[in-house]
């Protein structure tokens, strides 16, 4: 492309014109017919993390139930209720939600450098499923229909002769929900990576964040599928007597825990792999320096992922396998440290030769080190089939997921919060208390979760809601209880933390940690259009490498939501393409689409009858719109709508 | 930034604002959400052949396997529907709305005869989804195809009825040219399902 020297608008002109076409529509209905990604983010960041606060009250109160031997807080049903509804809320409405598709659709096309998401009505549509199928979850519980069949429901368990109710399919349709929504946004997500990315950041500059989001995007769509159809045919086994999971009639109950665990264990590295990419992130930033080992980072990222989906057995062992089989996902499990210890040497090895500023992500950052690898230590104990077996079930498990999980998702999460909170919202977090919570939290989870390790090889099993005295668990589960008390004060702290800081917290400029990529090149928090100019890249971090008169894109139009398409390899300006703007149809889509998932838990009519009401709101949202779009575009363009 | 200074700038004011094939963007998007069905397909596929193992004989029981008639002849159909298919994405190209409407109206009514013989499909199978695992498989794999034949069907009729109104103008012919490429994953996802539901009950 031409590179030329042009007068432009001036920059409040444009602004003006682009906050025209861009800006946020205004009110209620406004509210629910923005598809803007910024809006979207947030919205999937504040719900996910209302799940966490929800979730996180479901653990407490069961910590209150264990600290003591034969204790009554919780009778046996509802603890059920309590420690199924805990992880299902944690991985499927937390952890995913919130990792994947809060930091995803905030972060990606303003790294890209573009003004939206790719496909922003699909967007919107993943966000309203979410919580819809969070709605059901917890509306569930409140009215006592809360699943209580663990996370993953396993048949025979959660079949139509071990759990009559509902109480099963209220959690397997929340799966559907879930996974459409994931699935959705990852499609926009890799899409947006791939085709609108700024001129110059070609695949060899692209930030890791970015390469990490490209990564779990396509490990998303092979992984959800398979959960997808595990809770297909486990409703429809429910709900119309098919006989998958039944064995006296040709149905195997090994088969839901291979599709189950098919998308599970990839799932973990859904969680993961986000927070290892704000580590590589932050860590960068917070070193004054480019992050060592790209290359190796970008294809240790790969390689988990690939190896992630060869892995699920691992989680059978206690089944019985042929011994060949337990070899081959022993082996495989022991793999994964590779690239993930590679990961590990890299950011170490960015430290080493770094300028460290020890801000407040830093101390997260280490925290998440840490206990990461306490996490992965323990998983290369359970890889062994032996040592699988003495502890399976019991609570050294727990104490392995939440150090894996926790770890590599919480403690990233809000190294993130705080790094990027000001981009976000133009404010600071206060430092003083974001320490204060850091060391309430860090100090409780360990003395919560490292306890259980010594609870699961003392015998005490997962999912017992009581214990008696003689047992000689007492003085532990006091302890560990003693521990969650401090990561919810800690919490607490964040909450007042984040509440004082938005109404009194100091101002943000534009690039408050002299960060290097370029969402720290725009306004906090970024204005309706994110990007005055649609800038050029020259390097992995943008605005280090930035020259003195870096070129900017124009001839974009600022009368239409106009956006920039540009090669996936070397992102070349391929083609200049109206996007979809703000419409109602998604929500009301998102509501059909809940109505007929609703009804099917009780009624397979509801599938044909709910289908009328998705296909006309399907047909509404796609109809082209007559007026500006594709009328103007076929004509001739006006002149004074362009950006120069 | 000062607007009143020039500065270097990457003029794309002169870039096509239609772009067709590889370069599209919906195409891509599409090309993903094909990837998600297809593997939902292996996964249904995975569960067939998985559950095949822990039976001694296929199909179990007194079943008959399914009549190949109508089976058969859908086969043909979807085979012969990529004609049209093809002509819309040739025609889509060129921006001809009369031909690409004529294309439109020929494949919506492969669409229509492909549901009916599926119908009658679904009435050959000699079992009831609930009879036993084998019966359920079969059911969820023709149920699972069925629901794109229907959903491809519903998007070449709004096409079809969006070129009436008038609005079929620059990226619309590209969308109909994707659903082309999306009814070629349908015929091909059809073909695969064929050989496992009329095939593997006869061969193994």
């Amino acid at each position: 492309m031409p590179v030329q020297t042009t007068a432009r608008l001036t920059d409040s002109e444009l602004h003006e014109r682009l906050e025209r076409t861009w800006g946020h529509p205004k009110g209620v209905w406004g509210w629910f017919s923005n598809v803007h990604h910024t809006a979207i983010g947030i919205r999937f960041m504040v719900t996910a993390f209302i799940f966490f606060l929800l979730g996180g009250i479901l653990a407490a109160v069961m910590r209150t139930q264990l600290a003591f031997p034969e204790n009554n807080v919780l009778g046996p049903d509802r603890y059920n209720q309590f420690f199924s509804v805990h992880g299902s809320t944690m991985i499927f409405l937390f952890a995913v939600p919130m990792m994947f598709q809060g930091f995803g659709v905030y972060l990606v096309p303003l790294m890209c450098g573009a003004r939206n998401i790719a496909f922003p009505r699909l967007n919107a549509f993943s966000y309203y499923i979410y919580v819809g199928g969070g709605l059901l979850l917890w509306i569930g519980l409140l009215l006592n229909v809360g699943v209580d069949t663990g996370w993953f429901s396993y048949v025979p368990l959660s079949g139509p002769q071990f759990t009559p109710g509902k109480r099963a399919d209220f959690w397997a349709q929340m799966i559907t929900f879930t996974e459409v929504s994931a699935l959705g946004v990852a499609v926009c997500i890799a899409t947006t990576i791939l085709r609108y990315r700024a001129p110059g950041m070609t695949l060899n500059r692209m930030p890791i964040l970015l390469w990490e989001k490209l990564v779990v995007s396509i490990a998303v769509i092979f992984a959800m599928p398979a959960v997808m159809v595990a809770s297909s045919l486990l409703l429809l086994d429910r709900l119309v007597g098919t006989q998958f999971f039944n064995p006296a009639e040709g149905g195997d109950v090994l088969l839901y825990q291979h599709l189950f665990w098919f998308f599970a264990h990839p799932d973990v590295y859904i969680i993961f792999l986000p927070g290892t990419s704000i580590v590589s992130t932050l860590v960068a930033v917070y070193t004054r320096r480019h992050i060592f080992g790209y290359t190796p980072i970008v294809i240790s990222m790969i390689a988990t992922a690939f190896l992630g989906f060869s892995v699920w057995v691992h989680h059978m062992f206690a089944t019985g396998l042929p011994p060949l089989g337990e070899n081959f996902f022993t082996t495989a499990t022991l793999m994964i440290v590779i690239p993930t210890a590679a990961q590990f040497f890299c950011w170490l090895a960015t430290m080493w030769n770094g300028k460290l500023q020890f801000k407040l992500p830093m101390l997260w950052l280490f925290g998440f080190l840490f206990v990461f690898l306490i996490g992965g230590l323990s998983g290369v104990m359970l890889a062994s089939v032996p040592v699988d077996l003495q502890v399976h079930d019991t609570y050294f498990l727990i104490a392995h997921l939440h150090y894996v999980l926790i770890g590599g998702a919480v403690f990233p999460m809000f190294a993130g919060i705080y790094h990027w909170f000001p981009k976000i919202t133009g404010k600071f977090l206060n430092e003083a208390l974001g320490k204060i919570q850091f060391w309430l939290f860090f100090v409780g989870f360990n003395v919560t979760f490292f306890t259980m390790h010594f609870l699961g090889l003392r015998g005490m099993p997962r999912r017992i809601y009581t214990y008696a005295p003689e047992l000689h668990w007492s003085g532990l589960n006091l302890l560990a209880s003693s521990g969650a008390v401090f990561m919810a004060v800690g919490t607490l702290v964040f909450l007042w933390n984040v509440g004082s800081s938005l109404y009194g917290g100091a101002i943000a400029d534009i690039n408050p940690w002299a960060a290097g990529s370029l969402e720290w090149g725009v306004p906090s928090p970024p204005p309706s259009y994110n990007f005055l100019y649609i800038p050029t890249v020259n390097g992995r971090e943008a605005l280090w490498s930035a020259v003195a008169n870096q070129p900017v894109v124009t001839g974009l139009r600022t009368d239409i939501q106009e956006m920039l398409v540009t090669h996936s390899l070397d992102s070349e300006p391929q083609y200049r393409e109206e996007t979809a703007g703000a419409s109602i149809w998604p929500f009301l889509t998102a509501v059909a689409v809940s109505a007929a998932f609703v009804g099917s838990i009780f009624t397979a009519w509801a599938v044909p009858i709910g289908a009328v009401p998705v296909t006309i709101a399907l047909i509404a949202w796609l109809w082209p719109r007559g007026s500006s779009s594709t009328s103007k575009r076929a004509t001739a363009l006006e002149p004074l709508a362009y950006e120069r | 930034m000062n607007g009143e200074k020039p500065r270097s700038a990457l003029d794309v004011s002169k870039l096509p604002t239609v772009a067709f094939g590889h370069t599209n963007v919906s195409l891509l998007g599409n090309v993903f959400y094909m990837t998600i069905e297809g593997t939902m397909f292996a996964m249904v596929i995975a569960t067939y052949l998985f559950l095949r193992t822990r039976s001694t004989e296929w199909p179990p029981g007194d079943h008959m396997p399914p009549a190949l008639r109508y089976g058969m002849i859908n086969a043909v159909v979807f085979i012969v529907s990529v004609l049209p298919a093809r002509w819309i994405k040739m025609r889509a190209v060129e921006q001809a709305r009369e031909k690409v409407q004529l294309g439109l109206m020929v494949l919506s009514a492969f669409g229509v005869v492909a549901m009916v013989f599926r119908v009658l499909e679904f009435g050959t199978l000699n079992c009831r989804w609930s009879d036993n695992a084998y019966a359920s498989c079969l059911w969820v794999v023709l149920g699972l195809h069925s629901g794109h034949l229907i959903t491809e069907w519903i998007e070449t009729v709004t096409l079809l009825a969006i070129s009436f109104t008038g609005r079929m103008r620059g990226m619309t012919f590209a969308d109909a040219s994707i659903n082309s490429d999306y009814w070629y994953f349908v015929v091909a996802t059809a073909l695969l399902l064929d050989l496992v539901i009329y095939g593997t009950a006869r061969w193994f």
